[in-house]
């Protein structure tokens, strides 16, 4: 009796350390007992994700998964590149407007008989 | 001064923003939102922008208000016009962000509300100034003044209150590409920005030049 239990303690913490070691080493390590003794000993094995069972069509997504993104950038880039240099052709039609008003004003100014 | 900026501002300016598809694409992806996240090299420094032109806006209206000085007026008028233009890349790219990462394409929380509160601000400060008749540039000065007042809580909003907007930590705690092209745009964001309030000024002056020519005329 004395002798099974000395056995039955060695072997106990024979699994122990052999668990520890295949918990620290990772998955893949270690056979299917020692990693069934690490998780009835509290610790999870790390397990592969499992491969997709199903496929999901794209109308079944929440509404933010279904849009496609690259439109949305586009829109965005295009549409701050076409306010701003919409905006400099804008100047700078005003102003070329405005400085042949001025040379116009100021030549008649010049033409205009002086009282 | 401004008029010597014009030309290496545009210049500098269209060569950062030719070289931004570049350095956006170099960039990182963000984990959670993908490829959408990239609006934020444009999206961030539009508003960049638009802040530097609320407080330019709002200092030359000071300075005109107390002074009546009339460069600072036509300073005032060219930033503001900036402010409104900048400010409405923002509030166009935010939403083309959000709907993708939101789900929504509006939220009435307290960043956006008060980013659009601000941007109205400007808008009216354009309009008292077109349509507003004598007197309207020194309340167009004292609009520009509250406009550049409620520019800190704009910022902070997203500190203080819960929004959906992301928090002012997300810049300061970017990885080096993401940090890198950020601030390439923001670059070439504010040397355009430059470019266009020179250029804005000066369409102001030749206004004011040609009014006195005429005023001479009549008198």
């Amino acid at each position: 009796m004395k002798v099974l239990a000395c056995l039955l303690l060695v072997s106990v913490i024979g699994a122990a350390a052999h668990a520890a070691q295949a918990v620290t080493a990772g998955p893949g390590s270690g056979s299917s007992a020692e990693r069934a003794f690490a998780y009835a000993a509290g610790r999870q094995p790390q397990l592969a994700p499992a491969g997709q069972e199903e496929f999901v069509p794209i109308d079944e997504l929440p509404p933010e998964d279904q849009l496609p993104a690259a439109p949305l950038l586009v829109t965005g880039y295009a549409f701050a590149w076409l306010a701003i240099f919409g905006y400099l052709w804008s100047i700078w039609r005003r102003l070329g407007h405005v400085e042949r008003e001025l040379s116009e004003v100021g030549r008649f100014a010049e033409d205009r008989p002086r009282t | 001064m401004l008029k010597r900026l014009f030309a290496p501002c545009l210049v500098l300016g269209v060569v950062l923003f030719a070289g931004a598809p570049f350095v956006i694409a170099s960039a990182r992806y963000e984990s959670t939102m993908g490829l959408i996240q990239k609006i934020f090299y444009f999206h961030v420094p539009s508003w960049f922008a638009m802040f530097l032109g609320v407080f330019i806006c709002g200092v030359a209206s000071a300075v005109y208000l107390f002074r009546r000085t009339s460069a600072s007026d036509r300073l005032a008028a060219a930033a503001a016009e900036l402010t409104v233009l900048f400010g409405a890349i923002g509030l166009v790219t935010g939403p083309l962000w959000g709907r993708k990462a939101w789900g929504v394409w509006w939220q009435w929380d307290a960043r956006l509300t008060t980013a659009l509160v601000l941007w109205m601000i400007f808008v009216a400060y354009l309009l008292l100034r077109r349509y507003g008749g004598p007197g309207s540039d020194r309340l167009a000065a004292g609009i520009g003044l509250f406009g550049m007042a409620n520019a800190p809580f704009v910022y902070w909003s997203v500190n203080i209150w819960r929004t959906v907007h992301p928090k002012t930590s997300v810049v300061p705690t970017l990885p080096p590409d993401m940090g890198g092209a950020l601030w390439w745009c923001v670059a070439a964001f504010l040397m355009l920005f430059g470019a266009l309030l020179a250029a804005r000024v000066r369409l102001e002056e030749q206004r004011v030049t040609l009014d006195r020519v005429y005023l001479e005329l009549d008198g």
